[in-house]
């Protein structure tokens, strides 16, 4: 039998997957109309990384994410509406209209900072840990990134300094194996990210990235450590695949970018049917129940369409406000 | 908020060109960075200094010198990793801390640009308004000695052209000490810039804590017949250049910058609507220098009153060389001043 915890952060974590999904997916319905002007990254087959390691955080929990960041602030806590207007340019967005899909933040739920240069959020969420532990707090700072961050001195800077400082950083690496195009065997010599750890003193670990359940134990595991004491940062590589070309949605094998077998075989591994299959097998989920979280997920994107189509731009003057803090 | 008790002190008005005007307490400027870090560290649990040698038997020149025995937690050294520290303290002033990032040398601040320009500068508009990035960056100019091209840069006009960036260079120990604790008290990036050729003179410098307000210049020396506009080091120079031109008759009121973003145009207009004629005096290159955009800023405002046209004092388009004998040529100095006074004098319609 499962455990009553474990069941209910398991349902979670699948309501949590499928609204990044059906978010996501409404978008791909959405932005031919071209009133989302602000390009958009779809983490649609990567949903379990985000949902599995955020269910293990409270609000104070620092989350860095990353130009592919709609799963990870939804799950952290973000409302869609909130999300949307911000993709819409609107002011009631969670920016007032001035990030954009790649910079959502909110300093609120601890979504301090998003951004969309490769690798540079990883010395951000080291240096939010360094303030938590000059502050004797006992929250953790989570930083989401790809593949392709693993190329830049920065990750190899900040995994230094954290295990340096023994600072409470988990380091995800969303391995989807591709940056933009080009293929991580291209770009690296050995498919080892989570053993570059090893060579700080620092504990690497590798998951099925599609394995919410999976992410999530281990998730959960590696935060009680970073929480419980100050040994230090771990380095957890999450093996998955995006669905959608690098950036807008459609899907780019169409275009050469990838062969089809491969996200075929990526798509029959889809995330949220894994756990949904688990789900109903344990008897946590019946079909009429999904029918009807699915029906509450969608009356929830179509009032955050609502909000945000219905909301004004930012006034001409907001152009230069903000440029500097007031307080 | 402890630091909005601080009241801006009015005495960053006075004059403090003259060692005959020492009175009271004296400071070198590198004693009164120290004493700045002191009390910012005393006074505020969030402020942290980090960066290469900051703890060492040298202490940054002097300026952090033993901090680390009051405060061991808050003042360390760190990896020879600039961009990644620069991203750690973007990170904690996001965090709530209030950090000071140091580098002995400005050259490797260009390893920092993405954190700077791409993070620290631009969170606060990026998040409309809802995050701020509290943070200090000190990097100290160096010069002569063959120090050569990558450790002499003065690179200000480069974070002159940021928005959501402040850039300050104090030229006195008085503005070291209140234009570094204002730093620390502002909710904004600064880029903190001494150089190190000031790090002995001295300065009466109160003891108590004392802001000199960001953004706003000071006349060092009044003078009714041309106005020579300086920054860091090359306001010394100035006053050597306006003590000289005094004895040939010319009365030059030179004017301390002392911040380039925000500027103080008001400043330097008043000045020109008076003299009629400027200089401005630069430790940079010349194409677009601090000095060229400062110009392109004011034109505007100054030119119906301008008698000649306006003189550059900046350095030559090269590389710094190595050589003494070139590094003498190469950097300008009083009598460029002096120089660029007398080609305004032959140029000015009468």
């Amino acid at each position: 039998m499962i455990e009553r915890i474990r069941a209910v952060a398991l349902t979670q974590i699948y309501v949590m997957m499928l609204r990044i999904r059906l978010f996501e997916e409404r978008l791909v319905y959405l932005y031919p109309a071209q009133e989302i002007k602000t390009p958009v990254h779809l983490s649609i087959g990567q949903e379990a990384i985000a949902a599995g390691v955020c269910q293990n955080l409270t609000k104070s929990d620092y989350v860095f994410t990353n130009h592919r960041c709609h799963g990870h602030c939804l799950a952290k806590g973000m409302s869609m509406s909130a999300m949307m207007a911000e993709l819409y340019g609107k002011n009631t967005g969670c920016c007032k209209g001035k990030g954009g899909s790649m910079h959502l933040s909110d300093p609120q739920l601890g979504i301090l900072a998003t951004s969309a240069i490769v690798g540079a959020n990883l010395p951000i969420a080291v240096g939010a840990a360094l303030s938590l532990k000059l502050r004797e707090r006992k929250n953790i700072s989570v930083v989401f990134f790809g593949d392709g961050a693993v190329d830049q001195g920065v990750f190899f800077e900040s995994l230094n300094f954290a295990a340096l400082k023994k600072l409470p950083v988990l380091f995800v690496c969303e391995n989807n194996f591709y940056a933009t195009n080009s293929l991580q065997k291209a770009r690296q010599p050995l498919d080892n990210i989570f053993k570059r750890a090893e060579i700080f003193g620092i504990k690497g670990w590798r998951c099925a990235g599609n394995d919410a359940q999976e992410v999530y134990d281990l998730a959960k595991r590696l935060i009680q450590k970073l929480r419980a004491n100050s040994s230090g940062p771990h380095l957890l590589e999450c093996r998955t695949y995006r669905w959608k070309a690098h950036v807008g949605p459609d899907c780019d094998f169409q275009s050469g970018c990838r062969p089809k077998p491969e996200l075929d075989a990526w798509i029959s591994n889809c995330p949220i049917k894994k756990l949904e299959i688990f789900l109903i097998k344990t008897g946590l989920l019946t079909q009429d129940k999904i029918r009807k979280i699915r029906q509450r997920i969608n009356r929830e994107i179509m009032r955050a369409e609502f909000l945000a189509k219905k909301s004004r731009f930012p006034s001409a003057g907001e152009l230069t406000t903000d440029v500097y803090w007031k307080e | 908020m402890p630091w909005t008790k601080l009241a801006v002190d009015s005495a960053s008005k006075r004059f403090l060109d003259s060692k005959k005007n020492l009175c009271g307490r004296v400071l070198s400027y590198r004693e009164a960075l120290r004493e700045a870090h002191y009390q910012a560290l005393k006074r505020d649990a969030r402020v942290f200094i980090m960066g290469q040698g900051v703890d060492d038997p040298a202490g940054v020149f002097g300026s952090t010198l033993g901090l680390h025995q009051e405060f061991c937690a808050r003042v360390f050294d760190t990896p020879i990793a600039e961009n990644g520290l620069t991203g750690f303290a973007v990170g904690a002033a996001l965090a709530g801390m209030r950090p000071i990032l140091v580098h002995m040398r400005m050259d490797f601040l260009l390893l920092t640009f993405d954190q700077i320009i791409n993070h620290a500068s631009k969170l606060c508009y990026m998040s409309g308004g809802r995050i701020h990035v509290p943070l200090v960056i000190r990097a100290i100019i160096g010069r002569g000695w063959g120090s050569a091209a990558q450790h002499s840069q003065a690179l200000q006009a480069l974070f002159m052209h940021i928005p959501g960036i402040k850039v300050v260079l104090p030229a006195s120990a008085y503005d070291a000490k209140g234009l570094l604790l204002s730093s620390i008290a502002d909710d904004n990036p600064v880029i903190f810039i001494e150089h190190r050729w000031l790090y002995d003179i001295q300065d009466s410098v109160p003891a108590n804590e004392y802001l000199v307000p960001i953004g706003k210049g000071l006349i060092k020396r009044g003078g009714k017949d041309i106005t020579v506009v300086a920054i860091s080091l090359m306001v010394n120079e100035a006053l050597i250049a306006a003590t000289k031109l005094k004895q040939n008759g010319i009365e030059a009121e030179v004017i301390d910058l002392r911040s380039l973003r925000p500027l103080d145009q008001e400043i330097i207009v008043n000045s020109v609507k008076k003299t009629g004629r400027l200089i401005i005096a630069d430790l940079g290159w010349r194409t677009a220098g601090a000095a060229q955009i400062i110009l392109g800023n004011i034109h505007h405002k100054i030119r119906r009153y301008l008698k000649a046209g306006v003189e550059i004092v900046a350095l030559p388009d090269t590389p710094t060389p190595s050589s003494a004998y070139l590094e003498k040529i190469f950097y300008p100095g009083a009598a460029d001043i002096i120089r660029a006074a007398k080609r305004i004098y032959v140029r000015t319609k009468h």
